[in-house]
């Protein structure tokens, strides 16, 4: 083993001339060197962009703690079984981030440990399996634990203000959260090591094609197991007793989600158990004993493999056939601007692995909403039609997060290449609505199946389910103009990572103008639904005037909303 | 100083490099020659300890590679084809970080990287962002970042794409004047006046095989039929049918 020679070679060079032997920290330094550097560019815009992200991540953070705080205030007042369900409440969330957290591991390892750009530098330098080991970890964990660490603050928050969790309370929580992300950065980590060493030949896609089973699978199989909506009924137990054994007893007893919540439960409580603590620091350390020694073993393998497996031969199988041919009438110009779209998407590994993420979201979105509990006692015709037109703005916010992420790139990503397009006798025209088609079909068909089959499982009215799918139609046309527009409003040709670019200022622009679309529709479309939704129950008056100016406008609005972003993007690219 | 013995690589049943013995001592700038796809550049990053070798063994100053990888990089500067730099550093910061790999730092290194960076002209743009700098500053860099820590053996592959001709001709300077010194440098490029001006000797590798190997006189001898010019032994020894074809193509 070429890595226990290592070590024994610097033991005894240690004795005599000592091997170089960079640290974890040294490693760093490029990392938070590049962080610093980024905060401290004069960029243009960037005193706005953050003062931007500022406000929203405040905006984020109250809205999180104000729901949460109310509901614990709540819970609090429920004598007996109140601070069991705030307990159940703080496991299942943590349950939520565990398993997202794995899933984001996972993927983020594949990327930091075989991908990055400097293990070239890395590898081909005199560092230690362990310190580069420790190093990527570390690298891992921050950049997929970092939005869950931002959720989780108020979250907390809001426990310890409720259950006056005293001053040591921030401490309590660092010190069990701390352990809680190391874990599932360990077990992702070790996962993505196996499989990188599992499928050398075709190297990214069957590795994500595998991971997106495994977490599609796992989370629903995991959420399933947990049955969050039991807790929302409890007329669906026996009796008080039934519910309350079901809320003493532990939802998941061997994720370390649950020794988090025993840990914070047991200490607002006033009675502060150690067990789970020594569960968390215990297992984390073993895994990253564990993690360590797997890499130690498979490393050097695996990431060689990274190297050499890329796909060398790509045929052009029956659906490029088929694609070529289902293109043939538009002319030759947009058929392979919309082929090459097309390639280049599957070709990509980083857009994969961002769609996968999105997959298992929707999917976990779509099995919730089946089993809401909107049947039975207190449920009202009114309620139940209510929901899925609520269902419109979550859904219409997936979307754009999707958008976000596939179409708003779209002129960014042609950055060094875009001479060869401005340079062929081709017009911009052309290849931004060709970027438009291909951004938005698939993304109409997701939305549309979205909402189909949400309402579906809740057994809407006709109507509902006729304002829900034509409003998701035009919303999504214009959130896909929305894209494009602001996307070459704000390019980033020089980044070459596309998943960065979704993160940048012109992408927040996009969100919360897509954001205000969504609102703006849903505020439109509000009163001709509540007046049809009364005329039906209650056998008020129905105003068709009404249902037709809000319904039109909302039209409109969308209609404006996709044509001029890309007419002003348009203008911005022929200057 | 670099001993490659029945090297091998094979991706799934594709050979990139089929049993190689090489061996260049201390104090040769060795030139590495072959068409594009011959298996340079897989040879270089097996050299580097970046790609794991199917069968056979590398060794740098008499330590291999796969058993004892730290010790053989300590001895190693490393130029890739496509250089990636951390766009967020400055140039002094990337040096600094490069000499920090191989535990070395203070007042000398810190001297060594403003002389590295004022060999290049880089002096000015020390402090600038590597985001700023053109295709040919980067190389600059990341050639001075190889010679930063004084490894004894520098392998580099493609060095001179990108870069102006004062930078190329003092890049060719410097690797004369560190062979001299005793230390070796093995070279890929594409830029056979370079070779045949500069290396002591050259391989020749097409098809994942070393088709000549020698000093130029050797070369000369083993491509027969009156062949002077690297560019007419190189064409020999790795086929003039692509010369040949021009007028087809044209044609087509």
């Amino acid at each position: 083993m070429p890595d226990r020679a290592a070590d024994g070679e610097r033991r005894t060079a240690r004795g005599a001339a000592a091997l170089p032997d960079p640290s974890t920290r040294h490693l760093l330094v490029p990392k938070w060197l590049t962080a610093r550097a980024r905060t401290a560019s004069g960029e243009r815009g960037n005193a706005l962009r953050l003062t931007f992200l500022a406000l929203f991540g405040l905006l984020f953070w109250a809205f999180i703690f104000f729901m949460l705080y109310r509901l614990l205030r709540f819970f609090r007042g429920v004598q007996e079984i109140g601070p069991l369900l705030a307990g159940k409440l703080l496991g299942l969330i943590l349950v939520g981030f565990f398993s997202i957290l794995l899933l984001s591991n996972i993927i983020t390892a594949l990327s930091s440990f075989f991908l990055a750009r400097d293990l070239d530098l890395l590898v081909s330098a005199p560092v230690d399996w362990l310190t580069l080991y420790f190093a990527k970890l570390l690298e891992t964990l921050a950049h997929s634990s970092w939005m869950v660490v931002l959720m989780a603050i108020p979250m907390f928050t809001a426990y310890g203000v409720v259950f006056s969790g005293g001053p040591l309370f921030p401490l309590v929580v660092a010190a069990t959260f701390l352990p809680f992300l190391v874990v599932p950065a360990v077990i992702g980590s070790a996962l993505t090591l196996l499989l990188v060493n599992i499928f050398p030949a075709r190297r990214t896609r069957d590795i994500l094609s595998v991971i997106a089973v495994l977490a599609a699978g796992g989370i629903v199989v995991l959420f399933r197991l947990i049955r969050p909506e039991r807790l929302a009924r409890p007329e669906g137990f026996r009796s008080l007793v039934d519910f309350i054994t079901v809320l003493k007893g532990p939802t998941s007893p061997m994720l370390p989600s649950e020794w988090v919540q025993h840990a914070v439960m047991s200490w607002v409580r006033g009675r502060p158990e150690l067990l789970p603590f020594y569960l968390l620091w215990s297992t984390a350390a073993a895994a990253m004993v564990l993690g360590a020694l797997l890499h130690r073993w498979l490393y050097a393998t695996g990431f060689s493999k990274a190297q050499e497996s890329g796909e060398r031969w790509v045929r052009s199988g029956t659906m490029g056939q088929l694609g070529r041919a289902a293109l043939q009438p538009f002319g030759v110009v947009r058929r392979e601007l919309v082929l090459k779209e097309v390639r280049l998407f599957f070709r990509d590994t980083t857009q994969w692995s961002q769609l996968i993420l999105l997959a298992v979201l929707v999917l976990v979105y779509v099995f919730n909403i089946k089993f809401l509990p909107l049947r039975g006692e207190g449920m009202t015709f009114f309620l139940v039609n209510v929901v899925p037109f609520l269902n419109l703005v979550l859904a219409g916010f997936v979307l754009a997060s999707i958008a976000a992420r596939f179409i708003f790139p779209g002129v960014s990503l042609e950055g060094r290449t875009l001479w060869l397009l401005r340079s062929s006798p081709m017009s911009m025209r052309e290849l931004l609505w060709s970027k438009f088609w291909v951004g938005t079909l698939p993304l109409l068909i997701l939305a549309v199946a979205i909402v189909g089959v949400t309402d579906y499982l809740l057994q809407v009215s006709a109507f509902m389910m006729a304002v829900s799918v034509l409003s998701i139609t035009f919303m999504t046309l214009a959130i896909a103009g929305l894209a494009i527009g602001f996307g070459t409003f704000f390019p980033q040709f020089e980044t070459e990572n596309a998943a960065q670019i979704p993160t940048s200022f012109g992408g927040l622009v996009f969100m919360m103008s897509s954001v205000a679309l969504i609102g703006l529709v849903v505020t439109l479309e509000a009163r001709p639904v509540y007046t049809y939704l009364a005329a039906e129950a209650y056998g008020t008056p129905s105003d068709f005037a009404g249902m037709v100016i809000g319904f039109g406008l909302a039209a409109v609005l969308c209609a404006v909303a996709t044509l001029v972003p890309i007419e002003a993007a348009l203008r911005r690219m022929e200057r | 100083m670099i001993k490659l013995t029945n090297l091998t690589k094979r991706y799934g049943g594709f050979t990139a490099v089929n049993g190689i013995n090489l061996e260049v001592p201390k104090g040769e700038l060795f030139g590495f020659l072959g068409p594009n796809g011959a298996g340079k550049t897989t040879t270089l990053r097996i050299i580097a300890g970046i790609l794991k070798a199917t069968s056979g063994s590398v060794e740098i100053g008499g330590v291999d590679i796969t058993t004892n990888p730290i010790a053989a990089k300590s001895k190693l500067g490393f130029i890739p084809d496509r250089p990636f730099i951390y766009e967020k550093l400055t140039g002094a910061e990337f040096l600094r970080f490069v000499a920090g790999l191989y535990e070395q730092e203070g007042p000398q290194i810190e001297h060594r990287a403003r002389e590295l960076l004022a060999l290049f002209d880089l002096e000015e743009w020390r402090d600038e962002l590597v985001e700023s700098y053109s295709h040919g500053m980067r190389q600059k860099l990341i050639i001075s970042s190889a010679f930063v820590h004084r490894p004894e053996v520098i392998v580099v592959d493609e060095p001179m794409v990108g870069l102006d001709p004062k930078a190329a001709r003092i890049l060719k300077d410097l690797f004369r004047e560190y062979t001299h010194r005793g230390h070796t440098i093995m070279m890929s490029t594409h830029t056979l006046e370079v070779a045949q001006t500069l290396c002591d000797r050259i391989a020749i590798i097409q098809g994942g095989v070393i088709r000549a190997c020698g000093t130029m006189d050797e070369l000369r001898a083993s491509a027969a039929s009156g062949a002077t010019g690297l560019e007419d032994i190189f064409l020999r020894l790795t086929g003039e049918n692509a010369a040949r074809a021009l007028v087809d193509v044209l044609d087509a």
